[in-house]
């Protein structure tokens, strides 16, 4: 909502500095989103703020100072044609302040005898904005011949002043401007610009801002309702009204204007709506709007005679308007000369022929004021606000009318406004009116009462006020308040349709207390029970854990598609989720993020793709949802906690030291595992074979105390392909970090350990091939007993002097006593019941040599 | 005795010129070896006469002793040498890069839920997570906006093709949840999530985001506790000695709503680009719990009360770290990522 200062003080006592003003109103919950300085200077505190220089001219959003020496209220005294020039006109401008000067000009709206107009004349060394430059840009006017004739000033357009961008003739100032007076004191101006939140649509009007601003600053406010005197023959000679569907329509009210002349509105009418942003037309349309503005309440002008034709057309001699749902089906021209369909949600303006407006948001083409509109039926009524903004985002027009109307505009208002129309156009358009109102108003405005006590202001804001400091703040609202015992009964007053409850109340007092004044404390409530939420410091844990074995965190996006899901099931298309199976959005943004992701290697595999333009070495993880319908409570879908590894590049890109080339491969990948679940202390940790549809042969599961909780292996080569990634090792892991939770949570037992020296012993072992190698260690630790403290397998040897179909594995153990330093004698046992025992079992030789 | 100073000249000389182990120990079986000078000098004295015998014999040990502590300190001496010359050789360039394992790092935005989790707990808030993929009712309706309402049109919603079913738009369908869970106790808890909007993604604003939400529900909980809250968490997340503005504001889920700017973190206040020259900057929004969304999350209005506020952490890592792009976060970028220690 923008409201200019000048406007404001028509109906409020505003004393504050303009900077002091918009911090109150920002804070009140009129959040300023900008201020324009039109002709004037910013105080000193913006000026500081935006470190503008002293004499700087530019005051933002395309004004600029007017300076006071300079630019004046000039008169022209005489005008003619210029003797060298067919086209350009020779005036002397009456400034106020010694001789006439002499300027010259192509205004279209200033002819040879013209004189009398008063109009903004700018001095020598005046800055203004260069009418012609593309884009905003400032001139300082010099003194030039035109045509063999100097030039001593200028008559400025709106553009040059930076009013608006209208060009295309000088400003004439209406008649009672003071000759000489510096432009910036008689039409300089500072306009708010204030964001209205949703509840706040009582200030979409100036008067509502200026009741916000008496509210607020505690200063008088004079905005009286509008009155008239008429004895023109009553408005219900002309129309009747029929409200059908109330629940829609809760008030219609009409007014008859006969007799007006139209032609362009007043220069302060023209002018204020321009600050607004508007641009004028004519004055009856100008005066729908600025009724709109100043009091809120949008209108709409009939053609009364254009509604009288088609009542006669049907052998009726009164128009009836009647207010009821579309038909199903049913069409209708909106003023823009679009047909439209209605349905039976969309509420009509109707009379007895049919449509002749969409109720709160467009009239009809057939029924529209024009140049030649004599007679005018002025409606201003109330609606159900959600019904329509349905309607105007139905057909897609958003107008400020329809922006008001969808957020609620008081029934009360709706004769005010037809009031304070009729008037106006009475006054500018030279009409009378009829008298009386005609209404239908089956749906009465409810006024609640709400219960306040200062017991509530306590307990709720935390500031100690009395009953009687209460009732001052809210009769600075214009509530009204009705005492009762400890209880005060607030009622709202008539213009806010959005105090309903005890906390609105409370709002209020608060706002108009000032958040400010609200004092700081610190929680003095009971402690809630506290309660560990193990799944998130499993998260935490995993996170250092797993950047400290050097991998990236990603958050990715969840939304993607079905078909990056497809591209993991290059062999078995059949088993790839379909698209039913995934939560799709009905209104996606991007063609690229439409469904909600089952897995995370999709993110994990598209990120790798973006990053591998940059980089070839990536080894990162992400912790993260999935989203699997079927799996949840038929309502919503399972939202299941993952951790995806993804890893490719070499080991180690390496340096003047050296490092290692080699790809990183599914070794690298099972290590990462295998510190991580140590460090989460879950095990113990076993791993079988797996088939995976987007692994190639290295693949396994991962289980913990035979629990499967995840997977991992090198990506399939035509996943690979299917992703757009080069053509090396990809590996990537896909764990389900749920199923870790029980191991997190799990204590650590102290072993006992020993303090005789260890005695370490060494065995290679030729078995099958499809021996694995797990089932070796397992047999070993088992056989080896507790003095076995540790087995690593340091060799895995496959050639010469070995079997075709075996390989060697060799084994360091290390045996360590609680009790007494080992000898070999003990070792050699250890190691002739190990070997005895595998070579049994599973037919493995020890290897000599 | 004249032979043996002279011999200890010559001796001294040689022992001199023997410059490393080598040639100390040639000389070392020259004069002291089992064939050498020294023992053919003491084999000398069995050709002696009986009453020479005794001074030279004397006097060739003291000649002895002298020739073998000169030996020893001269052995101690090239072992010294060799030892520094070992050392000057071992010598590096410190300048040269070090052997450096993998490093990986936490992602930004997890750093900055993190830093605000720590500031919570210290004042007895634990975290509560909530779903994703939300229904219409809890997203919205129970929080007070009902259908058709205009504060929906602040939440351009991602839909479903499951009627009903929509992302959330803000983290506060959490604060319905964690009620439900939790009522009748007192409640402080963080409600961190992903969020979703129908908006073009720009520079300024994503489709998919970080929310973070506080809840406390209980007996005495006031506006003035809402404050105190806040000013103890920008104190420790922005550093201490900031200064807040509570701004009156409009949600549907919180009566009376506030939002709360910092002074500038750039301009002190003075006015900057950052600030867009107003000198503050928007963290987040609060307010009161709305008595309607305590009792959709089974608290009567009349004995409890309750404060909400949330913060984007995006924002706020924008703001700590000189980020000009939200889009950065999710690309995921190997070049933006590491940046963030
Ligand atoms: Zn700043």
């Amino acid at each position: 909502m923008r409201a200019p200062l000048s406007w404001l003080k028509d109906y409020v006592d505003i004393t504050l500095p303009v900077d002091e003003l918009e911090e109150k109103l920002t804070l009140a919950g009129l959040e300023v989103a900008n201020v324009e300085y039109i002709g004037v200077r910013p105080p000193e505190s913006v000026r500081r703020r935006k470190q503008m220089k002293a004499d700087e001219v530019i005051t933002g959003n395309g004004h600029i100072v007017w300076e006071r020496d300079k630019i004046f209220v000039g008169q022209i005294v005489e005008s003619r044609k210029h003797p060298n020039a067919d086209r350009l006109i020779l005036a002397t401008v009456d400034y106020g302040a010694g001789e006439p000067m002499t300027i010259i000009t192509g205004a279209p709206n200033l002819k040879p005898g013209d004189s009398g107009q008063k109009v903004a004349f700018a001095t020598l060394g005046s800055v203004l904005i260069d009418p012609y430059a593309d884009h905003f840009k400032t001139m300082r006017l010099k003194s030039g011949k035109i045509r063999g004739i100097r030039s001593e000033g200028m008559a400025c357009s709106e553009k040059e002043l930076g009013i608006s961008e209208e060009h295309e003739g000088i400003i004439i100032l209406p008649d009672d401007a003071p000759v000489g007076a510096p432009l910036a004191d008689y039409l300089g101006d500072v306009v708010f610009d204030i964001d209205i939140t949703p509840n706040m649509i009582r200030i979409a009007s100036i008067i509502g801002v200026a009741r916000e601003v008496a509210a607020i600053t505690g200063a008088a406010l004079h905005a009286p309702l509008p009155t008239w005197q008429t004895q023109a023959p009553p408005a219900s000679d002309y129309c009747d009204i029929e409200i059908v569907d109330d629940d829609l329509c809760y008030r219609f009210t009409a007014t008859i204007i006969r007799d007006v002349q139209v032609k362009p509105s007043p220069f302060w009418m023209q002018h204020r709506l321009k600050l607004l942003g508007q641009r004028p037309i004519s004055n009856l349309v100008d005066i729908t709007n600025y009724v709109m503005f100043e009091w809120g309440k949008p209108l709409h002008a009939f053609d009364y005679d254009r509604l009288r034709e088609r009542a006669r057309s049907i052998g009726k001699d009164k128009v009836k308007i009647i207010v009821r749902r579309a038909e199903e089906g049913e069409r209708f021209t909106t003023l823009d000369n679009v047909e439209r369909t209605l349905d039976h949600d969309v509420l009509m303006i109707c009379d007895e022929v049919g449509p002749v407006g969409i109720g709160g948001v467009m009239g009809g083409l057939e029924t529209e004021i024009s140049d030649t509109t004599t007679t005018v039926l002025l409606e201003s009524a109330s609606f159900n606000f959600i019904n329509i903004r349905q309607t105007s985002r139905k057909f897609k027009l958003p107008s400020e009318a329809a922006y008001r109307f969808s957020r609620g505009v008081p029934s009360e208002l709706d004769p005010i406004g037809n009031i304070r129309g009729a008037q106006l156009m009475a006054d500018l358009g030279g009409g009378d009116i009829a008298s009386g109102i005609v209404e239908d108003y089956p749906r009465p405005q409810t006024m609640v009462e709400v219960p306040v006590t200062a017991r509530d202001v306590e307990r709720w804001l935390g500031i100690a006020l009395s009953q009687d400091e209460i009732v001052a703040i809210l009769q600075r609202l214009e509530f009204e308040t009705r005492v009762e015992g400890e209880t005060i009964w607030a009622t709202a007053p008539w213009y806010r349709l959005d105090v309903n409850i005890t906390a609105d109340v409370l709002e209020e007092i608060a706002r108009i207390y000032g958040y400010d004044n609200i004092p700081i404390t610190m929680l003095s409530d009971e402690l809630p029970p506290q309660r560990h939420n193990w799944q998130l410091e499993l998260e935490e844990h995993l996170r250092d854990i797993l950047t400290g074995a050097g991998l990236q965190e990603t958050i990715n996006y969840t939304l993607t598609t079905v078909a990056n899901h497809a591209k993991l099931y290059p062999d078995q298309p059949e088993l790839a989720p379909t698209a039913d199976q995934f939560i799709t959005l009905a209104n996606p943004l991007s063609s690229e993020r439409v469904v909600m992701r089952r897995s995370l290697i999709v993110s994990a595999l598209e990120n790798l793709r973006r990053n591998l333009r940059y980089q070839d070495r990536l080894a990162t993880f992400e912790l993260g949802l999935i989203y699997i319908p079927e799996e949840g409570d038929g309502e919503l879908p399972a939202e299941q906690r993952r951790l995806s590894i993804a890893m490719t590049g070499p080991r180690d890109p390496g340096g003047w030291l050296g490092g290692d080339p080699e790809p990183m491969d599914f070794f690298d990948l099972k290590g990462v595992i295998e510190v991580m679940l140590e460090r989460l202390n879950a095990g113990p940790a076993t791993y079988e074979p797996a088939d995976m549809p987007y692994c190639g042969p290295r693949c396994a599961r991962v289980l913990v105390d035979g629990e499967a909780i995840g997977v991992f292996g090198e990506l399939h080569p035509r996943v690979r392909q299917a992703y757009d990634l080069p053509d090396r090792p990809v590996v990537v892991a896909d764990l389900d970090t749920d199923a870790l939770l029980p191991y997190f949570r799990q204590k650590t037992h102290l072993r006992p350990f020993s303090d005789f020296p260890p005695v370490k012993e060494d065995i290679a072992l030729i078995v099958d091939e499809d021996i694995p190698a797990g089932r070796v260690e397992a047999l070993i630790r088992q056989t080896g007993g507790p003095m076995l403290i540790d087995v690593r397998l340091f060799d895995l040897y496959r050639g010469k002097s070995i079997p075709i179909g075996k390989k060697s594995l060799a084994y360091s153990l290390t045996f360590q006593s609680p009790t007494k330093t080992l000898s070999d004698k003990d070792t050699a046992k250890f190691r002739r019941k190990i070997v005895g025992r595998l070579s049994r079992e599973i037919g493995a030789q020890l290897r000599e040599g | 005795m004249d032979d043996l100073n002279q011999l200890q000249e010559q001796i001294k000389l040689e022992l001199i010129a023997a410059r490393d182990p080598e040639a100390l120990e040639q000389w070392r079986i020259k004069y002291l070896g089992r064939k050498g000078l020294m023992n053919n000098l003491f084999r000398g004295l069995g050709s002696m006469l009986v009453e020479d015998r005794a001074a030279r014999g004397k006097a060739l040990n003291q000649f002895r002793q002298m020739v073998q502590e000169a030996f020893e300190e001269r052995q101690q001496a090239l072992k010294e040498a060799q030892l520094q010359a070992e050392l000057a050789a071992e010598g590096v360039d410190v300048t040269l890069p070090g052997r450096r394992p993998q490093l990986g790092h936490i992602h930004p935005i997890s750093r900055t839920l993190r830093d605000i989790y720590r500031v919570f707990s210290n004042m007895g808030f634990q975290i509560y997570t909530a779903r994703d993929v939300e229904t219409d009712e809890v997203n919205f309706q129970l929080l007070n906006f009902p259908k058709g309402h205009p504060a929906r049109e602040m939440q351009d919603t991602f839909h479903t093709t499951v009627p009903d079913i929509l992302l959330r738009t803000h983290t506060s369908p959490g604060q319905i949840r964690a009620m439900r869970d939790y009522h009748p106790e007192p409640i402080r808890v963080i409600l961190p999530g992903k969020c979703y909007r129908y908006e073009q993604v720009t520079a300024r604003s994503e489709m998919m985001f970080y929310q973070v939400e506080g809840l406390a529900v209980g007996r005495h909980i006031t506006f003035a506790d809402l404050k105190g809250t806040l000013v103890a968490f920008a104190n420790q997340l922005f550093g201490e000695g900031r200064k807040l503005r509570f701004r009156c504001s409009h949600f549907p889920f919180t009566e009376p709503s506030a939002e709360v700017d910092i002074d500038c973190i750039s301009c002190g206040g003075k006015g900057c680009r950052l600030c867009k020259y107003t000198g503050w900057l928007e963290i987040l929004g609060c307010g009161m719990v709305h008595p309607n969304v305590l009792r959709n999350g089974g608290y009567d209005p009349d004995i409890y009360s309750g404060y909400a506020f949330g913060m984007g952490p995006e924002r706020i890592a924008m703001l700590l770290h000189n980020v000009d792009d939200i889009r950065y976060f999710y690309a995921n970028d190997a070049r933006f990522l590491p940046q963030f220690a």
